[in-house]
């Protein structure tokens, strides 16, 4: 019967940060089967490897650091970034590509930055951005054909072996491709290549889809709020309404939507809370800043699939963005804006 | 109050945020309200309300009846304490209090002679009979303080009419988990509250009783509904959804009314004031019985006690009575609440007094109400900002006070936190907030009280500067008028030395010159008159501004309420001690004088 020091609120919520995590990592599963039934089980040895490694740089880096390191392990935030990287990077690419990546993220994003909650920038997305700029050629050719089934020692080959893929087993993705192509080609000539499928994109639509749901079942479990992904769909949307309306020059609306990593990225990356935007309205101006930046990217710029940059870029942002979005407080009559108080 | 009353029901507004928190209301509110007896000896704290201390007015070995004063109160908010129950004074010292801090403070320590024996009393049944402010009066008389959390006195709210009241708001909606006191009171006393509520709407001039009760308690709804038609009371009801903290007064006028009580202003600035329900029963028995507020309803509750539920308790009875009427187990008790789950506070020492504001004593094990586990680092989440009511971002005032960024806290209005915990509550990462925001809050008040004591330094310098000036002025003033009127005794002794003027040409300028010098000479007097008075009322003034910078700083320890309206009037008296002193220094000056008209606005 002491408690002299314990002050309210004497009652907490049941949620804790691995609560949080675990969700999240549950409702990455879906998307992570499918993309595993339809492309390869590249992305089942990436993300094995990712986790792994994950663990071990975030326990030796805590250990280095001084830190209790059962206590931040067990918050679990490792794994999602691990995970995030080994669902975004190609599944065929070599092993030490998943491995680099991991670590790069987890040393130097995360806990060169004071770890976990200190780091400005998306581990995962600063990982996979240094990868694509510095490892161009695997990052772009690695990704696996829907319609080609390798067999396990193959995959175990060319992940493991540096084995070079057999022709037609890997590719471009297809907004890669149909970026490419439609420079010299009609949309529907373009979308006679397999890749296409029958729907949107073989494999990438379902994928979507998948994660999608997952998305779904963390606005469900209040985990994140619908502001990110929202304004993030509505932002790329509404671009590719404006610029792409012909299918013929640009690629069009459904691609952009459910080809790339966009509903992963708008549902999972873009509302990583540690370095995205504060206030519900902040949340809104940064998600609509990475939907039209992706637009951007994907049309204007060199690279096929803009997620990580857009995520990049608007990191770089949010603190300003907080600035200018605080909410009205209660009595008040206006919000306090930018960085001074009257 | 004629036959029929008008019972409506109204809608209901939204409230940003809040939080769901286990209620475990049936744990306490299933009995009805019992005595707890009459312990042997009472403690009764000088501060049991916000303010001013009361100041003892009996000395040890006094004996009193019940309801006799002990102390009254001192100054603009204070409350007086009465007897509990008939005995002799044993002791006047220093005891421990239920307080957060954890320190002594002065007690009247009462032992009881068990005769329960009443004081006269002279109830006014026919209250509608006498003039608004002596029941006012009464109020103060009687001790009456808010019930309903800070133990506010009553009777300041009545006083301070800055602003029309056109409403009555009683505040039921009892959002903290684990309390039922003013459930279980409304289902038992749905009269005395009510009958309560018409004094109060009188006193205040208002015409309008509003209810705001969550729905978590159809009984106590049913009850207030039964007695306001009985007793024909117009009542408006808003039934606000179950969700902590609706209850917060800003939070509940919200609900009803949505309007936001505006920044640093009172609700009165909306022509309402909030009530809670005990608060309202006691002014019923102050006015109607003469009794003043001696005893409360307190819920005892949580997983340690045998018997929990609401019992009716003398103010002052130590806690380790009243919590073993209620069949306490302190082993498994891991800490006493004083206050709900949510708000409430440790209690440092079983020995202290249950006090007017004590609503609760929740004694849960621990496996009830677990201890804090470590925190995470805050991972911006925004849990904690879907879950904020008063629409902050916790996550963001976190960060700076933690790095004791004062101007960043302040830029995120940390001053219009009301502490519900909320936020912490949600937060994954189990970071005590609150206690963060209370560091914060703390530190900018330091540094606000450093900046008003220089201020005051320098206001103390500029006053004798001016007073120095107005003395060398006057002295100027006198000597010239010296100077002028031997000036013109000198004339006039050469006019009257020259030639042979014209008789009655003389004559006439002779009169003129009296006329002159008559007029001239009542100018001097009624300048001087007016200096004289100017004078005063500067002092006056400056008195009155020197009294309101100290009650400013007594209520911005005490009673944050009243800051902001003490802060107004400081202004207000700020200008006319100014406009005192530049009148002052035109007499000085010789321009004529308009005497101010006398206005009072000391609030
Ligand atoms: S709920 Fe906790 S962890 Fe989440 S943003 Fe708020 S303070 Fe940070
Ligand atoms: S304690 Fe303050 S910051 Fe936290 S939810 Fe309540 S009002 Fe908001």
């Amino acid at each position: 019967m002491t408690g002299l020091n314990l002050t309210s609120p004497h009652v907490t919520g049941r949620t804790s940060v691995s609560w949080v995590m675990g969700w999240v990592l549950l409702a990455l599963v879906p998307g992570w089967i499918v993309l595993i039934v339809s492309f390869s089980l590249g992305y089942a040895i990436n993300m094995v490897l990712a986790l792994l490694t994950a663990l071990l740089a975030e326990a030796l880096l805590l250990a280095w650091r001084g830190r209790p390191v059962m206590f931040f392990l067990k918050d679990l935030s490792a794994l999602v970034t691990a995970a995030l990287l080994a669902l975004a990077l190609p599944p065929l690419a070599p092993w030490w590509l998943t491995v680099l990546g991991t670590m790069i993220a987890i040393v130097f994003a995360k806990q060169l930055f004071g770890g976990l909650g200190n780091n400005p920038f998306n581990p995962a997305m600063v990982a996979y951005a240094l990868l694509l700029v510095s490892l161009p050629l695997y990052m772009t050719t690695r990704w696996a054909s829907p319609d080609f089934s390798l067999p396990i020692t193959d995959t175990l080959a060319i992940i493991f072996a540096g084995q070079t893929p057999v022709d037609g087993a890997t590719g471009a993705t297809p907004l890669d491709v149909y970026k490419l192509d439609i420079s010299r080609l009609t949309s529907a000539e373009v979308l006679q290549s397999p890749i296409f499928g029958s729907w949107v994109a073989e494999g990438w639509d379902v994928a979507n889809l998948a994660f999608l749901a997952g998305g779904g079942l963390l606005l469900w479990k209040r985990i994140i709020t619908w502001h990110i992904p929202v304004s993030f769909l509505a932002g790329l949307g509404i671009m590719a309404l404006l610029f792409s309306g012909d299918a013929d020059v640009r690629t069009p609306i459904d691609l952009h939507l459910f080809a790339g990593a966009t509903m992963l990225g708008a549902f999972f990356i873009a509302t990583d809370p540690v370095s995205a935007a504060t206030s519900n309205r902040g949340k809104l101006v940064y998600g609509a800043g990475i939907g039209v930046l992706i637009y951007l990217i994907r049309t204007w710029g060199n690279y096929p699939d803009a997620v990580a940059f857009a995520v990049l870029l608007m990191n770089f942002a949010a603190p300003l963005i907080d600035h200018y979005t605080r909410p009205r407080v209660y009595g008040h009559d206006k919000s306090v804006k930018g960085f001074k108080n009257d | 109050m004629t036959a029929q009353a008008v019972i409506v029901t109204d809608k209901v507004f939204s409230l940003k945020g809040g939080i769901h928190p286990d209620e475990r209301k049936t744990l306490s509110n299933t009995t009805p309200i019992t005595e707890v007896p009459l312990p042997s000896v009472l403690i009764l704290p000088l501060t049991m309300h916000l303010g001013a201390p009361a100041d003892p007015v009996v000395s040890v070995g006094s004996t009193v009846r019940k309801g006799d004063v002990l102390a009254t109160a001192v100054g603009g908010i204070s409350a007086a304490v009465h007897a509990p129950t008939s005995g002799r004074i044993c002791a006047i010292e220093d005891r421990i209090i239920a307080h957060e801090s954890g320190l002594p403070a002065p007690c009247i320590l009462l032992e009881a002679d068990g005769e329960d024996d009443w004081r006269d009393r002279r109830g006014l049944p026919n209250w509608q009979a006498q003039p608004v402010d002596e029941l006012i009066q009464r109020l103060r008389d009687c001790g009456v303080v808010g019930q309903g959390g800070a133990g506010f006195p009553t009777d300041v709210k009545y006083r301070n009419k800055h602003k029309p009241i056109t409403t009555l708001l009683i505040n039921a909606a009892e959002c903290e988990p684990y309390i039922t006191a003013d459930d279980r009171l409304m289902r038992e006393r749905a009269d005395e509250i009510l009958q309560g509520a018409v004094i109060a709407k009188h006193l205040l001039g208002a015409n309008t009783i509003r209810l705001g009760i969550e729905d978590n308690k159809p009984q106590a709804l049913a009850a207030m509904r039964e007695a306001a038609d009985r007793l024909g009371v117009d009542l408006r009801i808003s039934v606000v959804p179950t969700k902590y903290p609706s209850g917060g007064e800003r939070q509940l006028i919200q609900l009803v009314t949505g309007q936001e009580v505006p920044r640093g202003g009172l609700p009165s600035d909306l022509g309402i004031v909030c009530q809670n329900v005990g608060t309202l029963a006691s002014i019923y028995r102050a006015i109607v019985l003469d009794e003043p507020l001696i005893s409360r309803v307190t819920t005892v509750t949580g997983e340690a006690v045998d018997a929990p539920g609401n019992y009716e308790v003398r103010i002052g009875t130590p806690i380790e009575t009243v919590l073993n009427q209620a069949g306490v187990h302190l082993k498994k008790a891991d800490r006493v609440i004083m206050g709900g789950p949510m708000m409430g506070f440790a209690i440092p020492d079983i020995t202290a007094p249950l006090m007017k504001t004590t609503n609760c004593l929740l004694v849960p094990t621990r496996k009830e109400l677990p201890r804090p586990m470590p925190d995470n680092p805050c991972i911006r989440c925004g849990l904690c900002e879907q879950a904020c009511p008063v629409n902050l971002l916790p996550q963001q005032l976190f960060w700076a006070s933690k790095h004791r960024d004062l101007d960043a806290a302040e830029l995120h209005s940390i001053n219009d936190c009301i502490e519900c915990g909320a936020c912490a509550y949600v937060c994954p990462s189990r970071i005590p907030l609150v206690q963060y925001y209370r560091y914060a809050k703390g530190e900018l008040r330091n540094e606000q009280e450093e900046q008003i004591k220089s201020e005051r330094a320098r206001a103390r310098f500029e006053a004798r500067q001016a007073r120095l000036e107005k003395e060398r002025l006057e002295k100027e003033a006198r000597r010239k008028a010296r100077a002028k009127a031997a000036a013109e005794a000198r004339a006039a002794k050469a006019e009257n030395g020259s030639g042979e003027p014209d008789a009655q040409d003389d004559a006439i300028k002779a009169a003129m010159a009296r006329a002159k010098a008559k007029k001239a000479g009542a100018a001097q007097n009624t300048a001087e008159l007016s200096r004289e008075d100017l004078e005063k009322a500067l002092e006056l003034a400056a008195t009155k501004v020197k009294k309101a910078n100290e009650r400013l700083v007594v209520a911005e320890q005490e009673s944050p309420d009243m800051v902001p309206a003490l802060r107004k009037a400081l202004t207000k008296l700020e200008e006319k001690h100014r406009t005192a002193q530049a009148a002052l220094e035109n007499a000085a000056h010789g321009q004529p004088i308009k005497p101010e008209p006398k206005k009072e606005t000391d609030s």
